[in-house]
């Protein structure tokens, strides 16, 4: 198709970009910021290419701009990479956010005690793991960036955040991550093991999968643990808040917006097509699983106190719907489940930005330490609303579409479940809006006007950076279309492996024109 | 034996040894001959090229596979030159090349961290007396006799040969235990102590080789491998033998409920001899167990495997628990180490199938565990090393060199991809999983998954805490040191991000003779 390794180098250009900025003097933080923006921009363009380039047609290859490199032979380790179009969108997601998040920590870190050009090294290097994630066609090499990735976050958290819990939420963030990781290694080493030697995605999906039976099930189990984790699922959520709400606000707007996305894309990747029986055993179990998250997350959100552990958990909740449908194993569910996790990065990487704003200005994420804010900060106020609205699901912003599609899907699927998961949108809408009028409606809180901080509106960076944000959550939510016809094509192959009829085609148009 | 007894011997195959251990006698001569201002250079470079010599004779005796001695034509047991033992004997080559150089370090501690005499009642005037003094050079010869009774335990092909092996690499070590010039007297209990267990277990190493001699009526491991299916005597000599073998090579090898020395011995001894037990005996220990077990017990397997696994799953675990509530650098090695050979036994357990593997994560813990001990080394109170963890807080910022790579080698340990550490877990683990060990492999992830935690901590110290003010200093340059952290990182980097080579090379070289 195309002659140019572009894959490749969406991997390469911001890991190289995190050496340099990296070997940048801590005095230059200028420089570093520039070059880092430089790079986080490169992979931009090349996220570009590869989308003009793809081959959106119904008969196109699932996995396209192929590329393989012998790495180890020994373990049938290759470099390679392919895109479909859920992988596509995704990258698209880091892409975009990654530049925005970078914006949206210009100035904002303490650089007199921490290094600025790590920090943004680390951006890239995180950048460089998750793409490579989204890319990879070669279980062992996916399993590789898992893990590595981890570490970039890890000094985030813990060395950038803010709050006395950092070093606890890093740590626990690692090693939940880990130990999920680990379970998915015995997993993989097995399923290596019992196939013969093959790590290769394509040769896997296309070979007849494992026996159903106990293996499957537990090869299973042991890949969706480490998503469950990542994604993460109820009840495996509870490292989410403490990262969350200890990492710098631009980083959270990563951590939730596109890391968490790993996954679910994973549970779609990896799960559904090399052990189609044992998901369908186990799917009752995560629609279980995941309503209960939706509810659950909601009301603890509802009792939260800090703004950025409340964002988390609204995030916990969206993630339920997320689960919910993709195992509602319905053609309108899944879509919508993959353009959930598109416009819940916008709507959430949104909410963490503005939410950073905020706490920067004022000094504190505690919502007592607020109220009657939008007084001072009309605009500031304003695009807060608007995040809260988009991630409620508001119709008009893209996640309603999302939220719809799932909730139509799992009403076929069943019934019952489904009336209870709209359970969650009512207490969305409380959580959001209550938050809302608890910071920047009713009593003013004296404080306020003893920082001069909260004076001060939106800067020229700030309006530049959250701009992009606005349009696309605006425009997908009135123009879905191109991402549905996107996203399919790979929805529709992955499905194809755990449903017994052939699997329904658009069926989204009418949520398409909202 | 037969009609012909014409001994011939093969000297190529004995090179390595041979050079070594003459090696070692020329550095005595050396300590009587050259004045004292020029022998640490000559012994550096002596011992340095005796080593490296013992590894160009290994490498020129690749794809050998036989007996060194043979009588008329029939290989005799005693010392077997084949894959494993050739792979071996090359990785305690490298390993202690680059632990001599650490050895020879005396910018780290005015004169070096030795002293002559290790008997000398601490504190008292004598002992106050020579801790002036410029370090001990005899250190050099007696790590080679250490090595060169290492090179023979993985190519001993009788327990008898073996024997004589391990004693003879573990007295010199006894002795370097108890030479550290700062803090005497924990050096001195940590000499007595690994003297004293030592004893006992070459005590009943020694019962054991009667009792297996009682039921093979041979001490030659493929006679006893024979035996298990064919002898006639009673099983219980057997069992006893087996078991009383083992306590003894488990102890060397610092397994669960055989460990308790390991911490003691590692926080005492000089932190250069520490490096060298913990890569260089490792390697040495489980060569031995491998061979032992591969090729003298593979026929009894059903009667150890239970066991055996239950001590892997306490090794395992054990270490890794305890690793989690140390305060001290060199501690939380030592029970990092004790987890570490819990992981290796799982690759003693898997038998044949699991050799290469064993033996590619002996080498490569082993260049990890040499430098992270290189870096504990450098890190330094005035005079003394600061082993204990909160001295090591903020280290980020002040020596970030150092600190970045220390947390590589922290989380190499932990197992993460792009690290030594990863590729031996997996290439272990796939090799158990291969031979049926899935719960060994989930017992070994899960330790791992504890074990992280402590590396975690280290990493959080360098980097996320803020520095006392009277932090201590990272002695640099300190040419000898930095090599040896140079070369054990790049180590860790290379066989983490392109492990071909070594990994098609322990293929090659996974099978013993008479398997």
């Amino acid at each position: 198709m195309n002659e140019l390794p572009l894959l490749s180098a969406l991997v390469a250009v911001p890991l190289i970009g995190a050496v340099v900025v990296a070997s940048i003097k801590r005095e230059n933080a200028d420089a570093a910021r520039w070059t880092a923006l430089g790079f986080a921009g490169a992979v931009a363009v090349i996220t570009a290419l590869v989308a003009v380039g793809f081959d959106y047609a119904e008969g196109a290859p699932w996995l396209q701009f192929t590329e393989s490199y012998t790495w180890i032979s020994a373990w049938d380790l290759n470099l390679s990479w392919g895109v479909d179009g859920i992988a596509l969108l995704l990258v698209a997601l880091t892409a975009g956010l990654t530049p925005i998040a970078m914006l949206a920590a210009w100035r904002d870190l303490d650089a007199v005690t921490r290094s600025v050009p790590a920090f943004f090294a680390l951006v890239l290097a995180l950048e460089a793991a998750m793409l490579a994630t989204f890319l990879a066609s070669n279980v062992l090499l996916f399993y590789f960036f898992f893990e590595a990735m981890l570490v970039p976050m890890y000094f985030l958290i813990g060395s950038y955040g803010t709050g006395p819990k950092k070093q606890y939420a890093a740590v626990k963030f690692f090693l939940y991550s880990l130990l999920g990781g680990l379970l998915m290694l015995v997993a993989v080493i097995a399923l290596w093991v019992n196939n013969g030697g093959v790590f290769d995605w394509q040769t896997l999906v296309e070979s007849d999968p494992l026996e159903s039976g106990t293996l499957q099930n537990w090869l299973f189990l042991g890949f969706f643990v480490a998503f469950a984790i990542k994604a993460p699922f109820f009840p495996f959520h509870t490292w989410l808040p403490d990262a969350g709400g200890a990492a710098p606000a631009a980083v959270a707007a990563l951590l939730v917006g596109v890391m968490d996305k790993i996954g679910t894309f994973a549970i779609l990747r990896y799960c559904i097509p090399l052990f189609p029986d044992a998901t369908r055993t186990f799917a009752p179990w995560v629609i279980g699983m995941s309503v209960i998250g939706v509810i659950y997350a909601a009301f603890v959100a509802i009792g939260q106190t800090d703004l950025k552990r409340l964002v988390a958990y609204t995030s916990i909740a969206h993630f339920g719907f997320i689960g919910l449908g993709i195992f509602a194993f319905t053609s309108e569910s899944a879509t919508g489940a993959v353009l959930y996790m598109f416009n819940h990065g916008l709507a959430t990487g949104l909410l963490f930005i503005v939410v950073g704003f905020l706490t920067l200005r004022r000094g504190s994420a505690q919502i007592k330490d607020y109220g009657g804010a939008a007084k001072t900060l009309p605009l500031l106020a304003g695009i807060f609303l608007f995040a809260g609205l988009a991630s409620l699901s508001l119709p008009g912003t893209a996640p309603f579409i999302s939220e719809f599609l799932v909730l139509f899907g799992a009403f076929t699927h069943n019934e019952p479940v489904a009336v209870l998961a709209t359970l969650g949108i009512i207490l969305a809408a409380a959580y959001v809006l209550w938050m809302y009028q608890r910071t920047m409606q009713g009593e003013r809180n004296p404080q306020l006007d003893e920082v001069p901080a909260m004076k001060r509106d939106l800067t020229f960076r700030e309006k530049a950076l959250v701009a992009p944000l606005v349009v696309a959550i605006l425009g997908f939510g009135f123009f879905p279309q191109p991402l549905i016809d996107m996203i399919e094509p790979a929805v529709d192959h992955t499905l194809g492996f755990v449903s017994d009829e052939p699997v329904d085609l658009p069926a989204a148009e009418g949520a398409g024109n909202e | 034996m037969s009609e012909s007894t014409e001994l011939t011997i093969d000297w190529a195959g004995l090179a390595p040894m041979v050079i070594v251990f003459v090696a070692a006698f020329a550095g005595l001569l050396v300590e009587a001959a050259v004045p004292k201002a020029r022998r640490l250079p000559v012994q550096v470079a002596l011992a340095v090229a005796a080593l490296a010599g013992a590894f160009v004779a290994v490498v020129l005796n690749a794809d050998k596979s036989g007996a060194v001695f043979n009588l008329g034509g029939t290989g005799l047991g005693s010392v077997i030159v084949d894959g494993p033992g050739l792979f071996l004997q090359g990785t305690i080559a490298i390993l202690s090349i680059i632990a001599v150089l650490l050895l020879a370090e005396r910018r780290t501690v005015r004169g070096g961290d030795f002293v002559a005499e290790a008997a000398v009642v601490a504190d008292s005037a004598a002992d106050v007396e020579q801790r002036r003094e410029d370090g001990a050079t005899e250190i050099f010869p007696l790590t080679l006799f250490a090595v060169t009774g290492m090179m023979m335990f993985v190519t001993a092909g009788d327990l008898l040969t073996m024997f004589v092996a391990l004693e003879m690499l573990s007295l010199p070590l006894y002795l370097l235990c108890g030479l550290a010039k700062r803090r005497r007297l924990i050096s001195q209990e940590a000499a007595l102590k690994y003297f004293l267990l030592g004893a006992f277990a070459s005590a009943f190493y020694v019962y054991g080789m009667a009792m297996l001699y009682g039921f093979a009526g041979t001490v030659d491991l493929a006679g006893i491998n024979q035996a298990g299916v064919s002898s006639g005597q009673p099983r219980m000599l057997l069992y006893i033998g087996v078991a009383m073998i083992a306590v003894a090579l488990l102890f060397k090898a610092a397994a669960v409920p055989f460990h308790m020395w390991t911490p003691d011995v590692y926080t005492g001894a000089p932190t250069p001899v520490t490096a060298l037990m913990a890569a260089c005996v490792k390697v040495a220990a489980f060569g031995g167990l491998l061979r032992v077990f591969n090729t003298g017990l593979s026929s009894s397997a059903w009667d150890w495997h239970l066991i055996l696994t239950v001590i892997a799953v306490a090794t395992m675990i054990g270490g890794a628990i305890f690793a989690v509530t140390q305060r001290n650098i060199k501690r939380l090695l030592a029970y990092s180490s004790i987890a570490n050979a819990g992981y290796l036994l799982i690759g003693v357990i898997a038998l044949g199938e699991a050799v290469g593997q064993t033996m590619f994560y002996l080498a490569a813990y082993g260049f990890t565990v040499i430098a992270a001990f290189a870096v504990v080394s450098l890190v330094r109170d005035g005079d003394e090393e600061a082993t204990h963890l909160a001295r090591w807080a903020g280290l980020g910022k002040n020596s970030p060199g150092t600190a970045v790579v220390f947390t590589i080698l922290m989380l190499a340990l932990a197992g993460l991809p792009f690290t030594s550490g990863f590729t031996a877990k997996f290439s272990l683990f796939s090799a158990a999983l291969q031979a049926d060990e899935l719960g060994l492999v989930i017992v070994g992830v899960v330790s791992s998954a504890i074990l992280a935690f402590p590396y975690l901590r280290v990493v959080v110290l360098l980097w996320l805490n803020e520095p006392a003010p009277d932090a201590p200093t990272v002695n640099l340059p300190s040419p000898m040191a930095g090599t040896v952290v140079a070369a054990g990182v790049a180590a860790t980097l290379i066989l983490g991000i392109a492990p071909g080579f070594l990994l098609d090379i322990v293929d090659q070289a996974s099978t013993f003779l008479n398997t």
